[in-house]
Order: structure tokens, then C-alpha cells, then sequence
């Protein structure tokens, strides 16, 4: 069993102009096996909790803390954190030319297992998860997310996230660009990793398509920097027939 | 106005062409008043294919075939009274690679070399430089209707060794030149890769890598003469620089004359900083005098290490210097891949890993 606590988080974002604050104070909890999903308007600082918590140096944490396990995650430094356990899909992921698909799985599987995977096992594996992920095989080739498009990223993600079994992944709105199909697969795949794995799962998103297929065992509704009510799996239905306005003007 | 004469003076500085060169580290290669002996000191450091040799002569039978502006160029023709001389014969096909090497240590030399690259001949030269001396070369390539042949030129100098060198490339119709210019070595390296056409439906394909650290000064001074009708070239050249006085000098002159109809000419430098301190200097210079061409065109980027990189790949586990490491490596790939030749491939980027990790010690 696997906690992530996060208490009293507060961050600013490090710009030309100075410090602006943006998170205020977010507390959750994740445990193995539980999928939280967090709705709230464009701009409240969900996807500024999620690189908080990966360790992107453009955030600065004012106050609180993060715990793995008990471990101090904010005292990790980025790759030590993915070693600990913990996995962000990012919103918009990065190109990295000149860098293979299949190098970059390699060489990231290796750190995070300490060892190198056997080659032979090793190819096999990455086949039958791209193809459960209907990633064509010729990605391998083909540099980091350069030229992909949007859906095509997003899979990308839940690939390396199928291959690296992370204890707590954060899902920052993987489900958006997808087609129907693709969001169906992608579902399918962290389905797979949580029946596998028992993943705890924090499940950014602006829509209730993918809850129905990733089942939220928890709803938060995120607005100005913080967590400003949670629920069952209901609330995310009334936050798409009503929308955020109470939250915001309270 | 004495063309000519100026080239023989000895350069202070002010001069267009060495106005980016720190003079006072070159050992007196471009300098009249010191002497500089000639000095063959390539060989070849595997076995010739069949088909190809390599050969001293005597400079009197092997005229320079073109003027060069260059001082160092001239000094050299002046001074070397033997020339090394590469030969690959008509139809040749040479399925390994022709492997050639030179070790300059304590005296400063000037070598000459011609390499022959027969008709409809194809091959793969390498020159490997290593040592700690000092080099004035000029490399002169001949190549042959419907030749081909890759260059691939290894500046893999100790730290204090100091290289001027012209390679000039004559291509006749229908040939074939690709050139991959490597620099990573060296105090002071200056590079001046040349080429001019004497037939249509040639292709000049000019690549370069150089990555200077501390101090280290990587100078590349491509030419290109589009003088006949019908010719390509592309010119594409990716550095990186870490480390304080780190610097970095490509210039690109692509002349297309009058007459030189049906031109096709594309050139490249992408600079990438990696720490502060260090300086690119980037100047592309397209002359065009007749409007019948096919395409002409030029970029220069300059630009900074990319922190979203690093922090994607990262984010996977990954540790900062090996992320480093990926990154530097995926900047070069592009051109590094084209070698073809997987051993080349790692003895480079495993310089340039070991280059980086001494950055600032
Ligand atoms: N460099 C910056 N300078 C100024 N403001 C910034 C900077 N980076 C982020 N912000 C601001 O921080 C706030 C939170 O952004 P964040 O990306 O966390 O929102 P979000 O909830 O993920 O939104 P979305 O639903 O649109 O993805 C936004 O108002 C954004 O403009
Ligand atoms: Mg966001």
C-alpha cells in the first residue's frame, strides 16, 4: 500500500516579472487503488499541482508538503521522485529531437529499475504494449513525440507510464485530443496498470467521457488554487450540467 | 590592388577573414617571419582497398589546381616540397572505408595532400587528427565525372594543438561530394572547406560537428562556388559551446555567378549554448547574380539548452547528466547518423560526452 499526502501545498510560479502565487493551500490524499479525479475551470492551477509534485524547477513551494510513503518528495530531485514511484502524464509533452522512441524507453527503464531490461524480454514487452496502446511499431524510430500528433502524445505517455510502473501516476488531462477510440485504448491501458499494479491515479480532466471508463472513486473540484469541494462520482455530473460558476463567484 | 600579394602578407587581424581569429595562439603558422617546415605526416592506418593508394610525391608533379586566397594555403605550397597523394582508381568501389590518420606533436608542420577520386569511382576517406601540435593543411580533392566520395575530416586534438587548414573540393559533372567536417579538439581550429564545380549535375553536401569547451576557439569558413550551371549544394553545420571563452566561428559564403542557371543551394548553423560564457558567432552570406535558380536559401539559429527537455526526461527516471547527455547527443544525431558507420558514430559522441563532463574543471 502506497500513500501520496499532500498537505497544505502552496506554490508560485518563478517569472521575469517576479513570483506570482498560485497554488493556496491544496490537501489530498492518494492511496494505491484509488482513482481521484480533479475538474476545475482553465487556468485554477491543476496542471501547476502536477508539475509541482514532478519537481518542474519553474515552481516554487512556499509552504507545505508532499509525502511518499512518508518520504519528503519535495526535497527529491525530479528523477528521483519517478524513482520513488511517481509518474506525470503532462499536458503537453515535450518534443526531444534526436532522440529515439526506443532509446529514450530504454534508457529510462534502466534508471528507474536500476538495471538494464534483458533485450530479449525487453523488446517483447515494449511490442505487445504499444500494440495494446494500437501504437504502430515504427514509433520506435522516430524521435521523442517530434511530428506526433496530439492523441498520438497522449498514448505516448501512458506507453512509457504501462512500462515504468509507477506507484501514484497523475494523469494531467490525458484524455483531451483524444478521438473516441484513442480515449477508449488509453482507458484501457491504465485500467490494465491499475488491476496490475494497484496504481493510485490522480485524474486531471474537463470532461466526464473518460470517468466513464476510469472510475473515480473520488471528485475534486479544484478553483483558485485550491480544492473547494469533493465528492462521489455524482459531482462530476453536476459540475458538467452546472459548471464551475458557484465556485468562482464564492 | 595586388590580390595576390596580400595573400602572402601576414594577416594582423583587421582582415575580414581573420578578424574572428585569435592570431596570437596560431604558433606562427600564418606568420611569414616564422619558418615552418613541410612535413608528410599522414598515413594510411588500415589496409588499402583495391583500388586506391596513397603516395609521397614530389609537390613539382602535383600543381595546386585552383588560386587559394588563404595565407596559410599559400605558405604551404610555398614551403612543402612533397605532397601526399590519394588515389581511387576509375569504377572503384571501395566497400570499406579508406582510413587515414595523422599525430602532429612538438614541431609545427604544413602538409599537403590531393585526393583523386577516379570516374565514376566511390569511396569513403577518413582523416583522423590527434596530438597536441600545430598544423597548417591544405587538402585538395579532385573528383572525377560521376564520382563520389564522402570526406569525413576528425579534429580530435588534445587540448593545446592548433589547426589551419583549407580542404578544397573541384567537382566535375555529375559527381558526388559529401564532406563531414568534425571538430572537437584543439586550442585554436580553422577549418575552411571550399568547393567549386567545373560540371553540371554535381552536388556539394557539407556537413559539420563541432563542440568547443573552455576556451577552446572552433572556426569553420565554408565556401561555395556555384560558377557553372546546374550544380546543388547543401551546407548544413550544428555546434555546441560550454564553458567560459568557449567560441565558435561559421561563416557561409555560397557565391552563384552569372550563368551558374539552375542552382540549388540550401545552408544551415544551428548554435546551441550550454552554459554562459560561451560565444557563437553565425554569419551566412548568399551573393546571387543571375535569377534562373532553383532555390538559394539560408537560416541561422542560435539558441539555449532546452530545460523542458531535460525536465521531460527527467521526469522518467532519468538522471541530470544523462538527460544531458541524450539531449547533446539527439542536437548531433541528425547529422552524426549519416555517417554510416556505427563505430565513428559512438568514438565521437563519446568524445563529446567526455568533453562535456570536463566543462568548467
Ligand atoms: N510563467 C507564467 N507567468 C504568469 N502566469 C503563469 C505562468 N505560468 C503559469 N501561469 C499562470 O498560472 C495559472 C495556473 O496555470 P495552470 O496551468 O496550473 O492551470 P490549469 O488549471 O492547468 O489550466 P488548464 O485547465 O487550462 O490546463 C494560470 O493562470 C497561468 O496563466
Ligand atoms: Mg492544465
Amino acid at each position: 500500500m502506497n500513500v501520496l499526502e499532500i498537505k497544505n501545498l502552496q506554490v508560485s510560479v518563478v517569472t521575469d516579472a517576479g513570483n506570482k502565487e498560485i497554488l493556496r493551500g491544496v490537501d489530498l490524499t492518494i492511496k494505491s487503488g484509488e482513482t481521484h479525479a480533479i475538474m476545475g475551470p482553465n487556468g485554477s492551477g491543476k496542471s501547476t499541482l502536477a508539475y509541482s509534485i514532478a519537481g518542474h524547477p519553474k515552481y516554487l513551494i512556499t509552504g507545505g508538503s508532499v509525502l511518499l510513503d512518508g518520504a519528503d518528495v519535495l526535497e527529491m530531485s525530479v528523477d528521483e521522485r519517478a524513482k520513488a514511484g511517481l509518474f506525470l502524464a503532462m499536458q503537453y509533452p515535450v518534443e526531444v529531437p534526436g532522440v529515439s522512441v526506443s532509446n529514450f524507453l530504454r534508457t529510462a527503464v534502466t534508471a528507474i529499475r536500476g538495471e538494464a531490461p534483458k533485450l530479449r524480454t525487453w523488446v517483447g514487452e515494449v511490442k505487445e504494449v504499444m500494440a495494446s496502446l494500437n501504437i504502430d511499431g515504427a514509433f520506435s524510430e522516430r524521435n521523442v513525440n517530434e511530428g506526433f500528433s496530439g492523441g498520438e502524445k497522449k498514448r505516448h505517455e501512458i506507453l512509457q507510464m504501462e512500462l515504468l510502473k509507477p506507484k501514484i501516476a497523475i494523469l494531467d488531462e490525458t484524455d483531451s485530443g483524444l478521438d473516441v477510440d484513442a480515449l477508449r485504448i488509453v482507458s484501457e491501458g491504465v485500467n490494465r496498470v491499475k488491476a496490475n499494479s494497484n496504481l493510485g491515479v490522480m485524474l486531471i480532466t474537463h470532461y466526464t467521457r473518460i470517468l466513464r471508463y476510469i472510475k473515480p472513486d473520488f471528485v475534486h473540484v479544484f478553483a483558485n488554487g485550491k480544492i473547494v469541494e469533493e465528492g462521489g462520482p455524482e459531482l462530476a455530473d453536476k459540475l458538467e450540467e452546472k459548471g464551475y460558476a458557484e465556485y468562482i463567484t464564492a | 590592388m595586388g590580390a595576390l600579394t596580400t595573400n602572402y602578407l601576414t594577416p594582423t587581424g583587421r582582415e575580414e577573414a581573420w578578424r574572428f581569429t585569435p592570431l596570437k595562439r596560431l604558433a606562427g603558422l600564418h606568420d611569414s617571419s616564422v619558418n615552418v617546415a613541410g612535413h608528410i605526416s599522414i598515413s594510411s592506418k588500415t589496409e588499402l582497398p583495391q583500388g586506391v593508394s596513397l603516395k609521397v610525391s614530389s609537390s613539382a608533379d602535383f600543381p595546386a589546381s585552383y588560386t587559394s586566397n588563404d595565407v596559410v594555403t599559400n605558405r604551404i605550397r610555398q614551403t612543402a616540397k612533397q605532397v601526399s597523394v590519394l588515389t581511387i582508381a576509375d569504377d572503384c568501389e571501395a566497400s570499406e572505408s579508406i582510413y587515414l590518420s595523422r599525430t602532429c606533436s612538438t614541431e609545427p608542420e604544413f602538409s599537403r595532400v590531393v585526393i583523386q577520386a577516379g570516374v565514376n569511382s566511390k569511396s569513403t576517406v577518413v582523416v583522423e587528427n590527434t596530438g597536441t601540435g600545430q598544423l597548417g593543411e591544405e587538402i585538395e580533392i579532385n573528383l572525377a565525372p560521376g564520382a563520389r566520395l564522402d570526406l569525413i575530416s576528425l579534429q580530435e586534438w588534445d587540448k593545446s594543438a592548433v589547426h589551419i587548414a583549407q580542404h578544397h573540393a573541384i567537382l566535375s559533372k555529375d559527381s558526388q561530394f559529401t564532406s563531414y567536417v568534425v571538430s572537437v579538439g584543439g586550442s585554436v581550429v580553422r577549418i575552411s572547406p571550399t568547393v567549386e564545380f567545373t560540371g553540371p549535375g554535381a552536388f556539394a553536401d557539407l556537413y559539420g560537428v563541432y563542440f568547443a569547451t573552455d576556451g577552446q576557439h572552433l572556426e569553420h569558413r565554408i565556401h561555395v562556388d556555384h560558377n557553372v550551371a546546374n550544380a546543388k549544394s547543401r551546407v548544413t553545420y550544428k555546434g555546441a559551446l560550454a564553458g567560459k571563452q568557449a567560441h565558435t566561428v561559421w561563416i557561409g559564403d555560397v557565391y552563384i555567378h552569372k550563368g551558374a542557371d539552375g542552382t540549388d543551394t540550401y545552408e544551415l548553423n544551428r548554435n546551441l549554448l550550454l552554459t554562459d560564457g560561451a560565444r557563437a558567432d553565425s554569419v551566412p552570406n548568399l551573393e546571387i547574380e543571375t535569377s534562373e535558380i532553383v532555390g538559394a536559401g539560408h537560416a541561422s539559429t542560435t539558441g539555449r539548452f532546452d530545460d523542458e527537455q531535460l525536465f521531460y526526461l527527467q521526469s522518467r527516471g532519468i538522471p541530470a547528466e544523462v538527460a544531458r547527455r541524450l539531449v547533446i547527443r539527439g542536437f548531433f544525431a541528425e547529422i552524426v547518423n549519416k555517417f554510416k558507420n556505427a563505430d565513428l558514430e559512438e568514438q565521437l559522441m563519446a568524445r563529446i560526452d567526455e568533453e562535456l563532463s570536463k566543462v568548467g574543471q
